[in-house]
């Protein structure tokens, strides 16, 4: 509908450059800036905020330390658990995926754990573990490890059949069809579920944070928040939103780096 | 003369589709023996089960009198599929094999080049399967194979991809190789003129399950070149015969 509704403009002006998709998009984004900006200028309210008084929050949370001091606590939280998910999902899931009775012995609670929405186990972790780094980072960890454990035992498991009848064809040990065949396999599908966790693990980060309300950038958060400093309040949430974008595209690079003939359909 | 290879009353079922047999064919030593039948008459399950991939329901098959219950390294298989690993360089698909044998360095580099010069695939060392066309992902599939300078060779349809000039070509390559190292080969084809222009016999398999329909004997002389085999009377007799073995066998199949 619309491609029709576009052809005969086109036509009209064929000397004009059309805008390269990367321009559109920029342009969206300066245009729900600059809306946003004059909204809040508008209105004036103290609990409402726009991006020029969030710039200046942000460069005043920088010059003091705060906002390093938080994100660096974020972040070690993070990677930890994140290090962590991946360390115990990627074994987890081989094996799973390589023994049966250990895929059927541990079905039913990787099941049940997956289904059951972490944040509710949150006050027993705090109960357990207090509410320093250790739970936080267990909690990360609960977040990321089920897409890392769950992708890697999928990716072994859709490894081409006729592949691996071409290792044995070629009399390839058991191990060596690990290395040439199945891991490189399944290894896209490892780098989504890592993805995925990713992105799950910065919900857990900031929920734990919120929760246990000592340091990170969901203690700002709320911090900002109860005090109605809602331009700092926006300054995490920017941070949050760079981390979440930032890493996510990072490992799609990744991902089409390691595994270029995964996306020859997708180019073409 | 014992055979190379002995195939005795082998059958093959998937589920209750009754795919091969029973098939009984002896291979001797250095022969050229053409596979050609209709399509889906069993041809690729028979040479997997020559390879040892699957277990035949019943009879049984022997190598150098030796009977075969899996893959074994001196026979070597050309797939349909081709078969490539995507994560891997056309270098790293035709080395694959000698490295699992764990030949020497030296020997690698020695023999990867030599065949993908033979193959014609120079210049296309480090590139991907999925950058290649079919035709050259099926050379590198039959390079790898030769790699590993096997005593038997299963080829199941290697030059069905390849355009009629590369074919012709490969099918000389291939008849060198084969007249200079001595090699068993086991060749399913779905080309008439193929068959005769490459077997020493030629097994005219039924349609499904497959079954021995006629083994024929190709007494044309060689070195044959498809110039020279294509004006002579026996190619034409040949290939009428063959030609009515397979038309009533696709009747069958209708
Ligand atoms: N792994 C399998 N599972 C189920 N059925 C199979 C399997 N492999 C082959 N078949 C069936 O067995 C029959 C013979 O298959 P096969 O691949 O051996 O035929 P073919 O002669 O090689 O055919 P083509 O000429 O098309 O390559 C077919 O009907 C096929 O559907
Ligand atoms: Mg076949």
């Amino acid at each position: 509908m619309r491609v029709a509704a576009a052809a005969p403009a086109q036509r009209r002006v064929p000397t004009r450059p059309r805008m390269t998709p990367a321009a559109i998009r920029w342009l969206s984004v300066a245009v729900g800036l600059g809306a946003w900006e004059a909204y809040g200028r508008l209105l004036g309210s103290p609990i409402f905020t726009y991006p020029s008084a969030i710039a200046r929050a942000a460069v005043a949370l920088v010059q003091t330390g705060e906002l390093q001091f938080y994100l660096q606590a974020s972040l070690v939280v993070l990677s930890l658990g994140l290090l962590l998910a991946v360390a115990a999902g990627i074994p987890l899931g081989v094996a799973v995926a390589r023994w049966p009775l250990l895929e059927h012995v541990t079905d039913p609670y990787i099941s049940a754990l997956y289904a059951t929405p972490t944040v509710a186990l949150i006050p027993i972790l705090v109960l357990w573990l207090g509410f320093q780094t250790q739970a936080k980072v267990a909690l990360v960890f609960l977040f990321c490890v089920f897409p890392i454990l769950i992708n890697t035992y999928q990716g072994v498991r859709s490894v081409d059949r006729r592949l691996l009848e071409v290792a044995r064809a070629f009399c390839s040990t058991e191990w060596a069809t690990w290395r040439d065949v199945i891991l490189p396999s399944a290894l896209p599908f490892i780098l989504a579920g890592i993805r995925l966790a990713i992105g799950r693990g910065l919900v857990g980060m900031v929920v734990a944070e919120f929760y246990t309300s000592i340091t990170g950038l969901g203690y700002m958060i709320v911090q900002y928040a109860n005090t109605f400093r809602t331009d700092r309040l926006f300054v995490p949430i920017v941070v949050l939103m760079g981390m979440g974008v930032g890493l996510t595209g990072l490992l799609k690079r990744l991902e089409r780096r390691i595994a270029p003939w995964m996306h020859v359909l997708r180019e073409e | 003369m014992t055979a190379k290879m002995v195939v005795e009353g082998v059958t093959k079922r998937f589920g209750d589709v009754s795919a091969l047999g029973p098939c009984s064919v002896q291979v001797q030593p250095n022969e050229f023996l053409c596979v050609i039948g209709p399509s889906g008459c069993g041809k690729t399950t028979l040479l997997r089960i020559l390879a040892g991939l699957v277990p035949p329901d019943e009879g049984r098959v022997w190598v150098d009198g030796e009977q075969v219950r899996g893959p074994r390294p001196e026979v070597a298989m050309v797939f349909q599929h081709f078969g490539l690993l995507p994560w891997k360089t056309v270098w790293d698909n035709v080395a694959y094999g000698l490295r699992l044998q764990g030949r020497p360095k030296a020997e690698i580099q020695e023999r990867v080049p030599k065949f993908i010069e033979l193959m014609g695939l120079r210049g296309f060392e480090h590139k991907y399967p999925y950058q290649l066309s079919g035709g050259m992902q099926q050379r590198v599939g039959i390079a790898r194979a030769l790699a590993v300078d096997p005593e038997v060779l299963l080829m199941d349809e290697p030059f069905g991809a390849l355009d009629a000039q590369t074919r012709e070509f490969m099918q000389e390559e291939l008849l060198r190789v084969w007249r200079t190292q001595r090699k068993t080969v086991v060749f399913v084809t779905h080309s008439i003129d193929e068959a005769i222009l490459l077997g020493d016999r030629i097994v005219v398999l039924s349609s499904r399950p497959g079954r021995v329909r006629e083994v024929l004997s190709v007494d044309i002389p060689r070195p044959r070149s498809g110039d020279r085999v294509r004006g002579l009377p026996r190619f034409h007799e040949l290939r009428h015969r063959l030609w009515e073995l397979l038309r009533a066998e696709a009747e069958v199949v209708r």
